[in-house]
Order: C-alpha cells, then structure tokens, then sequence
C-alpha cells in the first residue's frame, strides 16, 4: 500500500534565527514499518518530527506521504494520514473533558456524531483509559495522560502514527504499558526517544541523527548494540544490553 | 496567603462542580441566564439603595444551599476580593457630604450609604458569579454561552483560560517553591526577583502556546473548537429562569423590606 509510504528527499531546514537544524536528510519509510529515531540533545530530532506533518516545511529537499508531497495546501490532507503525539501531553491535552479532548480530532474531520462517539470508546479502550472518559485533563496522573493522548491521535486513525519520547517521565509499569500499547498498533510507527529500551522492544529500524544529518539507519538491534556509534552519539547501550559492570566500563 | 493555597482554593471550587444536586442538574444556560438577570437588576438599583437589596442575599442562599456549596468557602473569597470594591468605594464618604436619613431620626452622611450599598452590590454579584462556577462547572458555563450564541472564539478563549490556568499555576508553584528553598529570610522574595520570575512565565506561556496550536493543527483545527453535547431545555429549567425572574422583578419593584417592617409593626402593635 504505497500511500503509507514516507519519504525525506534531501531536506534541509533552517530556522528564523539561522541556526541550520537539518542538513540534508533523506529516508524513506515503507508501510507498517516502526522505525526509532535517536540521537543526542539538539541533534534535529523534533525538528524532523515536525516536517512529518507540515508543521515546519523544509527550506530545501522535499518531504512525501504517500503521493502526496507536504506543502502548505496538502497540509490538513496530510494530517489526516500522519498523527503526531507530542512530548508533553499538557500540551496536546487541550479541551476541558477527556471525552472532549479524543473527540476533538474526529469532530474536526466532519464525522457524524454517533461515529465520533464509537471512535473516541475505542480509542480509549485501546489505550485502557475507558474509565476517565468524563475527567478533566488537570485531574489525570502523568501516565493517564500519555495514555489519553495516545487516544487523541488514534482516535483519527492515521496512517502513520509519529510519536516523540512517548514514555517520557512515566513510572516503569506506566512505561511499560505504553510499550505493549505501541507493540500493537499496525500502523507505520515512527518514535523519537532517549529511551533505547523502548526502542529496542518498539522498532524493527533505527536511525541516528547528528548534527541535522543521518549518521546511520539500519535494523535496530544491530544499531543499538553498537557501543562506539552510541557513545560518538551521547547515548550508551540499551541497559538490557549492558550489565552492570559493563555499563561502569563504558562511564570510564 | 501563600501561592498554593490560592490554588488549592481554585481547585476546589472546580471540585464543587462536578456534584450531583438540582442546582447541578439544572441546564448550563438556565443558570448562565438567571445570573446574568441578577447581576444586571441588582447593578440597576440606584446609588443610596442598601435595604431593598437585602432581599437579593435570598438567590445566592438558597442556590448555595440547595446546590450543596458551603457557604464559609463562598464567604471567604468573597472577602478575599473584596479590597478591590473597598478601593472603589472608599472615598464616597469624603467626596459626598450630604446627608441622608436612613430611619426616622436617623442621618448619616450620604457617602457613607453609597459606599455600603457598592459593598452589598459587590457582595451579591460575586457570591452569584462564584456559585455559577461552581455549580455548573467553567466548561458548562462556556458550552451555555456558545449555545445561547455568543462568539465561537471568544469562548474558546474562555475555554483555554480555564484549562491552562491550572497548568500555569502548576508551574508557577514550582518556580515559588524553587526560589523559596534558596532565599533564606527575606533575600531573593523581593520585588526584582519576583519581576523576573513574571517574565520567565510569559515566555514559557508564549511557547507553551505555540506548542498548543501545534497539537491543534495537528488534529484538524480550522478555526472553531467543535463540541457534540446537545443538552435539550426541560420543564425545570424553565421553571427555574421564571421564577428566579419573577423574584427579582418584585425585589426590584416592591420595597419588600419596608413592607415587611410595616406588618411587623402592625403585628406588634
């Protein structure tokens, strides 16, 4: 199915105040594909996230979902097939009720109310959040609110789900609730994160980005258990990788 | 009062909106109208006015008590604003020397009455605004507003204000209590720190919104913040608008407490 196709070709992005955050970065993701994406502080990782739904557009090289290349008019067609969660779910929790919040999306998308109402109880049943459907976001714990999140996009059934750092500041079972969640999607999965575990159980792929550019894209075991393409990167081993000693060996 | 228990307060009054009584029950417009109607007849009555509007403490008691909200909580943000109306009035006694009789033999200078009577205005208007709060919830509020046909923008305004008060607050909490733990007796609480701290709050604001629309745009936004819930009017609704209505078209009208301190008389005489 190529309209779950992803495609970076050779784009470059600069932003207002100069500071060149991609230089020339060219992947192409296939249909059902999860794919980590990691790399130091500042390396361009959210930056490359944001051009996967037209939120920045390059300054150069040109960035393709399905047939359709992002630009400023295919924008809210491209959103309906790319759905991004963000880092802080305080910012993408934005309505008063979680019900409101999941059915912000769908509503947007024209879909009768009855539909909508079915697709915000699946979503939320997916990510076994049923039960706070009538809560307001200031009342939900941190991982409560990820999940929901996680509900908001999913409720719109995009093609391709994009996430940045989705277990972030998570408590482990929380975490790895969220890991079993993404386990489960068939969508193309693109994932952001610091946490290589999470990559490593998540991503069949990996890229590493440095500086704006690619510095390697393979199978992501392989990659992770590279402990000098890692360390060159501000990143160690995954801790299921490393045992204890080995983690204090790689710190000398 | 210290930040965090103004924002405790805050949350709390949140918390009382989400209770199960008739007050509660009762449509959001309803409630937004039968306000709205207090607080424009109780402004009408002219400025020397104090006794006919004590039969208007009668609404805020009865939603009050029927709504399950505890009266010393309401009270105690009344007071809580209540310099602001202090500070409107306080000068009428100076400005306004003229004399009044208040009861037969009675005078006391006309500056004095109209300073009480902006204090009982201010009294009823917000012990009426904070029970709407609480007891129709903000979000209910904004949904009775939209619904009754004000401006789409304005009540997602309305509406973001009310969801990121609690995140602002939140953040501003922490960054109270970061420079507590690190200013001992009163160094580093002063005004420039407490100017900076304001500064460094808009531009996390400004970025948080940003990131905001981001995640707006993100789910389709196009300008107007879709909402599903189709509540209908019922019998007690209406009920409820007429007769709070009614109440305050014969406050308004009939001098109640006069009336009744003549049947009190010819009771007693």
């Amino acid at each position: 199915m190529s309209h779950h196709l992803l495609e970076f070709k050779d784009v470059r992005f600069r932003y207002p105040d100069g500071t060149e955050a991609l230089k020339g970065v060219s992947f192409l993701i296939t249909h059902g594909e999860s794919v980590g994406i990691v790399g130091a502080n500042g390396a361009g990782k959210s930056t490359l996230l944001l051009h996967m739904n037209g939120q920045l557009l390059p300054t150069s090289g040109r960035v393709t979902v399905g047939e359709v290349p992002v630009l400023k008019e295919t924008r809210s067609e491209i959103r309906r097939k790319v759905g991004v969660v963000f880092q802080n779910p305080d910012d993408q929790l934005f309505m008063p009720t979680v019900f409101d919040d999941v059915a912000f999306g769908p509503l947007n998308l024209g879909l009768p109310p009855d539909r909508v109402r079915e697709r915000v109880h699946e979503a939320l049943r997916r990510v076994n959040a049923l039960a706070l459907v009538d809560k307001p976001p200031h009342h939900l714990s941190g991982g409560e609110k990820s999940a929901v999140a996680i509900a908001t996009v999913i409720a719109m059934e995009p093609d391709i789900l994009v996430m940045d750092e989705p277990a972030a500041s998570l408590d482990p079972r929380s975490r790895r609730s969220v890991i079993g969640l993404l386990n489960s999607f068939a969508h193309s999965k693109i994932v952001a994160s610091h946490d290589l575990d999470l990559i490593l159980d998540v991503c069949a792929r990996c890229l590493v980005i440095r500086e704006g550019a690619i510095v390697a894209d393979g199978n992501a075991p392989a990659i992770l258990s590279d402990a000098a393409l890692l360390a060159e990167n501000n990143l160690e081993l995954p801790l299921t990788l490393q045992g204890r000693h080995a983690g204090e060996a790689a710190c000398r | 009062m210290s930040f965090d228990t103004a924002y405790s307060g805050i949350g709390r009054l949140d918390l009382l909106s989400y209770r199960d009584t008739v007050v509660h029950r009762l449509d959001p417009r309803a409630k937004v109208v039968a306000t709205l109607l207090f607080v424009a007849v109780v402004v009408s009555f002219p400025k020397y006015e104090v006794l006919s509007l004590l039969p208007f403490f009668l609404f805020p008691i009865l939603v009050g008590a029927l709504g399950d909200v505890p009266a010393g909580f309401i009270a105690k943000k009344v007071v809580a604003v209540s310099p602001f109306a202090v500070f409107v009035g306080i000068f009428n006694p100076l400005f306004d020397p003229g004399v009044v009789g208040i009861a037969p033999g009675v005078s006391v200078s006309a500056g004095w009455v109209s300073f009480a009577s902006i204090l009982v205005k201010f009294a009823l208007t917000i012990s009426a605004a904070l029970l709407l709060i609480a007891t129709t919830s903000f979000p209910g509020i904004c949904r009775g507003l939209r619904r009754l046909g004000f401006p789409a923008l304005f009540v997602s305004q309305l509406l973001f204000l009310y969801r990121y008060t609690f995140v602002l607050m939140e953040e501003t909490m922490r960054v109270a209590r970061a420079r507590d733990m690190r200013s001992f007796g009163n160094r580093g609480t002063g005004l420039r720190v407490f100017v900076r701290i304001v500064g460094t709050l808009f531009l996390r604001t400004v970025e948080r919104a940003e990131r905001i629309y981001g995640a707006m745009l993100a789910r389709g936004f196009r300008g107007e913040v879709p909402s599903m819930r189709r509540e209908a009017l019922r019998p007690s609704d209406a009920f409820f608008v007429l007769a709070a209505g009614c109440f305050f078209a014969v406050c308004r009208f009939v001098p109640v407490p006069q009336m009744v301190g003549r049947l009190a008389r010819r009771l007693a005489g």
